[in-house]
Order: C-alpha cells, then structure tokens, then sequence
C-alpha cells in the first residue's frame, strides 16, 4: 500500500484549497515540503498517510494540505527565533539594542493579520471539508474523478460494539460475523452503528475516519474501499480491561471474491437470535472470528433501543409513550425486579433493587408492528436538534430509531 | 471472634484484608520503599525537632509566600509519582510485543494510565501553577497577603487532601481504571462496582474545593488589593494572565463539581443521569466534563504565558513587546476557551454544521496565541538577550509549542481529527503543548523567581543539565508518537500485535529515560544550590535586572513584603523606579497590621481524607462523624476572632535595617 501518489490527491479538497492558492503552486508545494516527509512515513507504513479507502485519503488530503498551510507562518516564526535569539545576544554589541521600544502599529497589523489569514483560509477548508467529509453524508463519488453509480444499492452493514468484540450483521443477507467484517471493492458501504454495554470507537485507519459506538445511540458512517486487501480496524476508545484485543480484520473484496465469502458465511449453521446474542454479549477478550450464517431480523434495532431481552420495554417505544404524556402513576406498576441487565450490572449502595420497565406487547407483536408500520402509530415528538440555518429539519424517523447522539 | 460479617461490614464498610494488595509485588515493593522513606523523613524531623517548626511557621502559615513555596513542593513531589506512572506505560508499551503480554497485567496498567493522567493535571501542573501565582502575583501588584489569607491555606491543604486520597488508592484498594476523564457509562456502578473510580470522584471533589477557593482568592486579591497608581492597564503581564487563569478557574470548575457529583448520585443512589437506562445519556457527562476540561488547560498555559513575557522582557533588557495587544489576547483566549470543548469529540457523531462550528473557534484560538508569540519575538527583537536559564527554557518553549500549536490546529479540522482522535497524534499533541508550554514555563518561572524565594540563585550547570536532558528527551519520547499516530496507533493499548511498531516505542522510552535524567538533574540542582547557597547568594533582591514589583523587596522577602506600600507610576513599576533613582525609605516604620496563622485549614482537610475515605469504602458512621466534625471545625472557626496582630515597628525598623546594612555591604 506504498502508493501515495501525489497527482493523484486533489480532485475534491483541491478544488477547495485552490480558493486559497492555484493548484500548480500546490502541486509545487507538495512535492518540495512535504514529499520527504510523506516517503518517510510511507516507509514506516503509515497507513493515515497511506490509505486504501477514498474518504480516508481525503481526510489524508485535509491534513496535508492544513500542514502546508500552517507551515507558511510556523516556518518563518522558528526561523525568527532562532535569528533573533542569536542576532540580540547580550555579547553582540553589534546590534542595535532599543530598550525602550515597545510598540509598532505596523507591526501589530502584520501579526494579527497573519495569523487571521491563514485561520481564514483553513476555516473556509474546515467548513466544506467537514460538510463534505460528514461520515452521516451519503457518499457522492468512490474515487478521485468516479461517481458512485445510481444504480449500486450501499452494502448495509450494522456494527455492534460489545465487550470486547465486534459484531456486524448484514441486513441485506441475513447473516452475522464477530470480528471479521469484508466488503466488496468500490462498493460505498452504509455502516450502523451502536454499543451493547460502554462507549466504543468504530475505526479502520485504511478505510475511513472513525466514529463512535455508544450504547442507546446509533451513529452513521458512509465509506468506500478502493484496493483489496486485509486491513485492520480496532476500537479507538478505551473501553475496559480487553480494549487490547478489541481488533478485527476488515477484508477489502472483489465483487467475485465478496459473493464466495457471503457463500461461505451463509454455509454456517450458527443462528444468531437473541438467546445467541446475549450469551454472546458476555464480555470476552481476544475472540477469534466468528460467522453466523442466519440472523434475527431486527436484532440492531433491539440491540440499539436495549430490549434484547425478552419482556423487557424498548427505549423507542418507551420515549414514544413519554412524548404522548406518559403513563402517570400507572407506570409504576408496569415496573419489574430485574433478574439480568447485561453482564453484572449492580444497583447503587442507596437504591432500591434495579428494576426494568417490562414490554406492553410481546415481542413478537412489536417486530410484527415494526415490520408493517410505515407510518407509525406511536411516532414520537420531533425533538432532534436544528441542524443550522436554512436545513431542513430531518423527517420524523421510523419509531425513532434514528436517534441521533445529540451534543447541542 | 470474627465471624459476624454483618458487624464487619458496618464497622469497615467494603474494606477487607483482600483491599491491600500484598499479593501485587510490584505495589509491595513501591509500598516498602515509600514507608522506609516516610519513616527515614519523620524520623530525620523528629531528630531535629523539626515538628514545631514545621507546624508554626509552615504548615499554619497563611503567609502567601510559604503557602506558594508548599504548592510547589506538593507539585514536584507529585511530579515524581506521575512520572514513575509514565515510565511503567513507556515500559510495557516498549515490551508487548511479538505474543509478549508485557509486565503489566491490564488490570494494573489502566489504573496506571488513569492515574498518571489524573496526578500529572489535577496534582502536578495545577499545584505548580497555583503555587507561583500564589507567591508573585502579591508581590508583583504591591500587596502585602492576598486577600483571604486563611481561605489560601485552607485551598493548600484541601488540594493536597486531593493528593493523599489519591496516593492512598496505591495501597489500600486500586484506582479508577476508566481513563483520566472517567466517561461513564464505563464509568457508572454498572461497569466499575470497585472502588477506583471512588477515589477519583472523592480526590478531585476535595482538591477542587481547594482550587475553586483559591480561584476566588486570587480574582479578589488582584481586583481590589493593587497598590496605589497601578491601573489594569499597568498591570505586570503574569497577574494578567493569573487574573484570566483565576477567572477561568471561578467558572470552570464548579462544573466538574457538579458532573462529578450527577456520577456520585448515579453510583451512590441509583439515579440515571448517565446510565444506558432508564434516559440517562453518557453524553451529557462528555459534553459537561469538557465544558470544564477545556477551559483547564487554558487554566494551565495562560500562566505559562505570563511567565514567559516577564522572563523575554526582563532577559532581553526590554520593555515587553506589545503590552496591549498581549493583554487583549490573552482575555480573548479567556472567553474563547468556553467555546471551543466539542472539539474532544468530533467523532461522537455531532452534525458537520456543529463540527465545524467548534473547529473553526479552536483555530481562532490560535490568532491570539500567534500574536503573542509574534510579541515574545518582537520583544527579543533589539534586545540584549541574556541567556540565563530561565530564557534558555524561553526559547526552547517558543520553539517547541509552535509544533504542538500546529498540531492543535490540525486537529481541530473535524475530518482530520477523524483518522487522529485518541490515536498516538493526539497524546504527543498535548504532551507537546503541556511539556513544551506549560512545564517549561514552569521551570523558566521556578528558576526565575527562586532567588526571590530563598535569597539565593539555582546552580547553572545542574540547570543546565535538566534543560537539555528535558528538551532531549522530550523530543525523543514524544517524537514517535507522532509518527505511531499516523501509523494508525490508538492510545491506552497495552499489548500489540505489529513488531514494526516497536522500534518507535523502543525509541519512546528511551526519550521517558532521558526526562527521567532531567528531572534528577533538577532534583540534584535544588540540592546543589542548597549546599551552594552561600555563593549563589543573592543579596540585593533584584538578581536579573528585574522590571517589575517583586525585585524591589529584598530576598526572600520579609513577612510584611514591603514596609510601605510602592505607588506605581508605570507598566514596569521596578524598572521606571530604579529608573527614577528611587531611593529606599530608612525611616518612619510603622506597626503593620498581618493576619495571624491558623491549624483550621490542615484540620479541615486531614477531616476531609476521614470523608473521603469513608465515602469510597461505604464506611458510613465514619463518614457520618467526619461530615458533623467538619461542620463544627468550620463553624467554630468563625468563632476565632484572634484572626491578626500588629508586627511592632521596631520589629520592622530592624528588619529594614538589616535590608540597609546586607545593601550597603553589596555596594561596598
């Protein structure tokens, strides 16, 4: 993966920073300032600087070209001191020495607009940069100069960050692999995700940024890998005593390659229900991949709004009930000793025994209900951020699976 | 006899034999080794008859001075502690390779990571930059104390409460294995049931009471306690920055306060502010937590800041550079600090809109810090630049936090912080800014104001010494991790499968050896000087040529700090004096009005441990008996109305005195 051609970077964050400055003194830029330091990092595997996937080497793209942009005035300040701490040593009597000079309107001019300048410009770069590198962002193009076809449907994956494992069920096939995860090349990938139990960070340096897993929360990121390969991904947030271990082999596929792996996968006995899912969901370290070649429908939902377990209340559900006014003190009453939640969660010293709020149907009547309903009865409150100025506000998400982690 | 759990429980709460870990070698022989020298230090006090001492004129003290120099011995005490955390992380980072599991079993190496985070904010450069606030920004605004001086002491003691808890988590129970910030929900009841993350909440509970009260001291004390003629606007750049720090403090830190208390209530009583249940949301804590978590580390440079243009200025024989905008600059960084904490998490899914607002204001950060470096430049421009130690650190931070400042930037870009978030980038980031800006500010700030301390200058060449095996070393050991970052290497592993990493962090810990001798250099040095201190003296009070008020008393000051308040005709109060050919008043001393020392303080805070204490292990009498006792020690004390005496003036007639005949003997 030792290709980190120069010519071929710019396309997107070109045309960006060409705002700032023509491509050809870019170009220019490049190969002088940073060219060594690229080659050095490409011979030690850098795989930040080195990446197979597109939205990773735009990112790749950001960071090289904020550097060379900062560099302009970092330079020249280093250069300064050094000169100045030279030229002004007390036993250089050569120099002129102004005890009392302290002030220079010009001068301040130069140092506050300098800095101002070059914020501007890498601000004008952050702000279409990060709109356009939005990992919540369908992708628009798979490559530098190539259009993500219409007519390709994104490989669906939902990810589960559990103790300290990976879990990704692909929706589209109906089967599930712990801590192994492919994907056919140049094909966009839709990734889901979420956390069974702590905060977690979804990452395949290769591939694309990272995004964080969090537990009641689904976050989105939308990538593409353009070289075949087996890369790895990991967790980027300490997550606990097997966070070490917490890897995962991300295979980059040919089309043909991809249909054989699903193939093999499918081939697997291994059902994973929800019975499955909870024995799985006990911590582990260091798990060596696993394929299970049927899954529950609806699992990541379940998974996502913590009503694995039978009988208990889904959050979707019970936000949606609570957004209609709640059910008062008749509430209390639908409250049950809870038997298990997770792993080994504890009440505090103060409180009453934990307890979980049970489910109003069955199980199986929700999935039935989640299945059909398009447009749901129990549809909740909009009460997703403004995302800003003239965006539209997002459409009221099926039973509010789309919960954004809010921050504003 | 002891067969009654129940009685064992309510007497001990969690706390059982299996608490001390004396089947942990490692802890063991650290423990052995702390108890032989804390039995050496007490016996050696003891032999000297040293108690009395300590506790009249040190420990009770609330001279500004005293308290100041305590801080600083508590932070470099602490500094040892962090370190030695750090060289264990460089240890088993360097080891854990090919199959190697390392030395440190995960259970041990995430409190390490924890705890060295924790110590190395909260109880190295907190206390270190309190500390030298304490003792200069009296002396440079022409005051005689700050302006609650019993509330100081009792700031120092509670911080150094923070400190014991802290350390006693080593041998008795563990600490928090969650990482410095303890994000639930790892860190809830749910997912930590021990007591860790107990001592973390409890130390940084009661050291931030300290903190926040000295906060508020200082605010008021440079506000109202100036001398005469000294205007905002002549105000010395370090109390400037030490009045945004103080702000900054005042403002930020009852927000940890408070998040700290929600994950309190959360593992104490049930609630659910941040559980995955029942509506709670970890987030909350992540955004709260950096609302203040942000703001610190301004809390830490802004100081840093300050000392570098008192030291630029005066070794460079100049007036500062650019007073105003300095002063501008830095209250805009003030008020930025509050807008920029959702940088430390892009990547937790906020829209691009709110990314890019944060990214944007955290470069902005980076217009006023420019300015000032552009005036520290300006500064040294046309100087005579002296190259005393506390310049040499000058010139190294100039050099090394524009690196850090860049990198700062780059990752306040939200896509490239995508690929760089808690990746090995990141960590030689901060480490950059904090080493490269606020240590070395720290060591150019204690080597500044030593001779102001102790009447006497720090040994040059053990100096010197520290100074290039610190700037080495930090280059070697944070280099790397840069480097690693960009070959996609997370934070916080402790094993790892690719070999070819390994020789970066072979390299890394190589760099953590070379600080180790750096810091021996300055432990060294301080005990150099000490033996040295009859040559090194320094008799006149203004060792460097200084500019500013405190060079005009002598060294180390006398109680009182000046026998008559100074007027203030100009920015550089001392220099435009000397300038003016002040001559020092011989006569016509009067009684002066000083507040007297106080035991309320320590006491407070040896009952806050007893809290603390008790609270982490559920011992719930004792933390009951603590609680009721520490209402009736602070009630009473507002009973204690032998607060102040007058030193006679025949007392301050002889010490003035004696100032004339040590001046007079250096003219001659």
């Amino acid at each position: 993966m030792s290709n980190v051609t120069l010519n071929g970077v710019p396309l997107r964050m070109a045309q960006i920073s060409a705002v700032i400055m023509t491509g050809t003194t870019l170009k220019r830029f490049l190969a002088v300032a940073i060219l060594p330091f690229l080659t050095m990092l490409t011979a030690c595997n850098a795989v930040v600087m080195s990446p197979s996937g597109d939205v990773a080497a735009q990112q790749r793209d950001l960071i090289v070209i904020s550097t060379i942009l900062m560099l302009i005035i970092i330079v020249p300040v280093m250069l300064l001191t050094v000169f100045f701490a030279w030229r002004y040593r007390q036993s250089n009597t050569e120099a002129r020495y102004e005890p009392d000079w302290d002030h220079s309107t010009q001068l301040e001019l130069i140092i506050w607009a300098a800095p101002l300048l070059i914020i501007i410009c890498l601000g004008a770069l952050t702000w279409m940069g990060t709109h356009l590198l939005d990992p919540y962002r369908p992708l628009d193009r798979i490559a530098p100069g190539r259009l993500v076809d219409k007519q390709v449907k994104p490989l669906q994956v939902e990810v589960v960050a559990l103790d300290w494992k990976w879990l990704f069920i692909y929706p589209e096939y109906g089967v599930a692999t712990v801590n192994e995860l492919a994907a056919p090349v140049d094909r966009p990938i839709d990734f889901r995700l979420t956390s069974s139990a702590v905060m977690n960070s979804f990452y395949i340096p290769a591939l694309a940024g990272q995004i964080y897993t969090m537990p009641g929360m689904q976050t989105k990121l939308s990538a593409v890998i353009n070289h075949p390969g087996t890369f790895e991904g990991f967790s980027a947030n300490y997550s606990g005593a097997g966070f070490s271990g917490m890897k995962f082999a991300f295979l980059g596929l040919s089309d043909a390659d991809f249909d054989k792996w699903m193939a093999d996968v499918k081939a697997q006995g291994a059902k994973l229900d929800r019975n499955a899912y909870l024995e799985l969901e006990r911590p582990s370290e260091n798990e060596p991949a696993r394929r299970y070649g049927s899954v529950e429908t609806q699992l990541f939902t379940a998974v996502l709004n913590r009503c694995v377990e039978l009988g208990k209340m889904c959050m979707d559900e019970m936000s949606s009930i609570d957004a209609k006014g709640g059910l008062g003190l008749a509430g209390i009453n639908n409250v049950h000793p809870l038997e298990y939640d997770k792993y080994r969660r504890r009440g505090a010293i103060f409180a009453p025994p934990t307890t979980y709020v049970a489910r109003i149907c069955t199980t199986e009547e929700e999935e039935r209900m989640r299945a059909a309903a398009q447009s749901p009865l129990l549809s909740p409150r909009d009460s997703s951020p403004i995302l800003g100025a003239g965006l539209p506000r997002p459409t009221a998400p099926l039973f509010g699976v789309q919960r954004r982690p809010s921050n504003s | 006899m002891f067969d009654n759990p129940d009685l064992l429980k309510a007497v001990f709460g969690r706390l059982t034999l299996e608490s001390f870990p004396y089947h942990e070698p490692i802890l063991v022989g650290t423990f052995a080794m702390v108890a032989l020298g804390g039995l050496a230090l007490v016996g050696l006090l003891t032999y000297y008859r040293l108690w009395g001492y300590l506790w009249r004129e040190w420990f009770t003290s609330i001279d500004h001075k005293r308290i100041g120099i305590m801080y600083m011995i508590l932070g470099i005490v602490m500094l040892l502690r962090g370190f030695a955390d750090a060289i264990m992380m460089r240890l088993q980072q360097a080891m854990a390779f090919g199959g190697s599991e390392g030395y440190l079993p995960a259970h041990h190496y995430d409190q390490v990571f924890t705890a060295h985070g924790v110590i190395m904010i909260f109880f190295v450069a907190m206390p270190l930059v309190t500390g030298l606030m304490n003792f200069v920004v009296p002396l440079q605004i022409g005051a005689r104390d700050v302006s609650f001086p019993f509330l100081n002491n009792f700031s120092f003691w509670m911080t150094t409460a923070g400190a014991i808890l802290v350390m006693m988590s080593l041998f008795v129970g563990e600490f928090a294995k969650t990482g410095w910030l303890a994000y639930p929900p790892l860190s809830n009841i749910g997912y930590s049931p021990d007591v860790g993350v107990d001592y973390y909440i409890w130390a940084l509970q009661i050291a931030g009471i300290g903190t926040l009260l000295s906060g508020v001291n200082l605010v008021a004390t440079i506000v109202k306690m100036r001398a005469p003629g000294m205007t905002m606007m002549k105000l010395p750049v370090f109390t400037w920055t030490a009045l945004c720090t103080n702000v900054l403090i005042v403002a930020a830190f009852p927000v940890l306060t408070a998040v700290l208390a929600l994950l309190s209530l959360d593992r104490y009583v049930g609630t659910n502010f941040f559980t995955n249940d029942f509506g709670g949301n970890p987030m909350m804590y992540v955004n709260l937590i950096w609302i203040w978590g942000h703001p610190e580390v301004y809390i830490l440079i802004l100081p840093a800041f300050g000392i570098f243009s008192e030291v630029t200025s005066t070794f460079s024989g100049k007036r500062l550079f650019g007073y105003t905008s300095m002063v501008y600059a830095t209250v805009v960084i003030t008020i930025l600090a509050y807008l920029v904490w959702l940088h430390h998490f892009f990547t937790m899914g906020s829209g691009a809109s709110v990314n890019s607002f944060f990214g944007i204001t955290t470069m902005i950060i980076s217009i006023p810090t420019g300015a000032k470096i552009f005036n520290w430049l300006f500064t040294m421009y046309r100087g005579r630049i002296r190259f005393e130690l506390p310049m040499m650190w000058t010139i190294a931070f100039m050099l090394t936090f524009v690196i850090g400042g860049m990198t700062g930037v780059l990752l306040a870009v939200p896509p490239a912080d995508f690929v760089l978030h808690n990746s090995l980038f990141l960590v030689a980031h901060f480490h950059n800014v904090i080493i490269g800006g606020v240590l070395f500010g720290l060591f150019a700030g204690i080597s500044y104001w030593f001779p102001k301390a102790f009447g006497f200058k720090l040994d040059p060449f053990w100096g010197k010494m520290s100074f290039w095996f610190w700037v080495i070393g930090f280059y070697f050991a944070f280099m790397p991790l840069y480097v690693l970052g960009l070959m996609g290497v997370t934070r916080r592993l402790r094993v790892f499968n690719d070999p070819s990493l390994q020789i970066w962090f072979v390299i890394a810990a190589f760099g953590a050896v070379l600080i180790a001798v750096g810091i021996l250099s300055f432990l060294i040095q301080i005990y150099v000087s000490i033996r040295n201190r009859e040559k090194l003296a320094d008799l006149t009070g203004d060792p460097w040529d200084g500019r500013t008020l405190e060079w005009s008393t002598s060294s180390p000051p006398p109680a009182y700090n000046f026998a008559f308040t100074p007027v203030v005709h100009d920015l550089d109060a001392w220099h435009d004096m000397k300038r003016r050919g002040y001559t020092r008043p011989l006569e016509g001393f009067k009684a002066i009005h000083m507040p007297s020392n106080t035991g309320t303080g320590i006491i407070l805070a040896v009952l806050s441990i007893i809290f603390g204490f008790a609270m982490i292990w559920y011992i719930w009498w004792l933390a009951a008996a603590s609680f009721i006792a520490l209402l009736a020690v602070t009630i009473g004390h507002t009973f204690n109305y032998k607060r102040d005496f007058h030193i006679p003036a025949e007392d301050v007639v002889r010490t003035e005195g004696e100032r004339t005949a040590l001046l007079a003997g250096v003219a001659r």
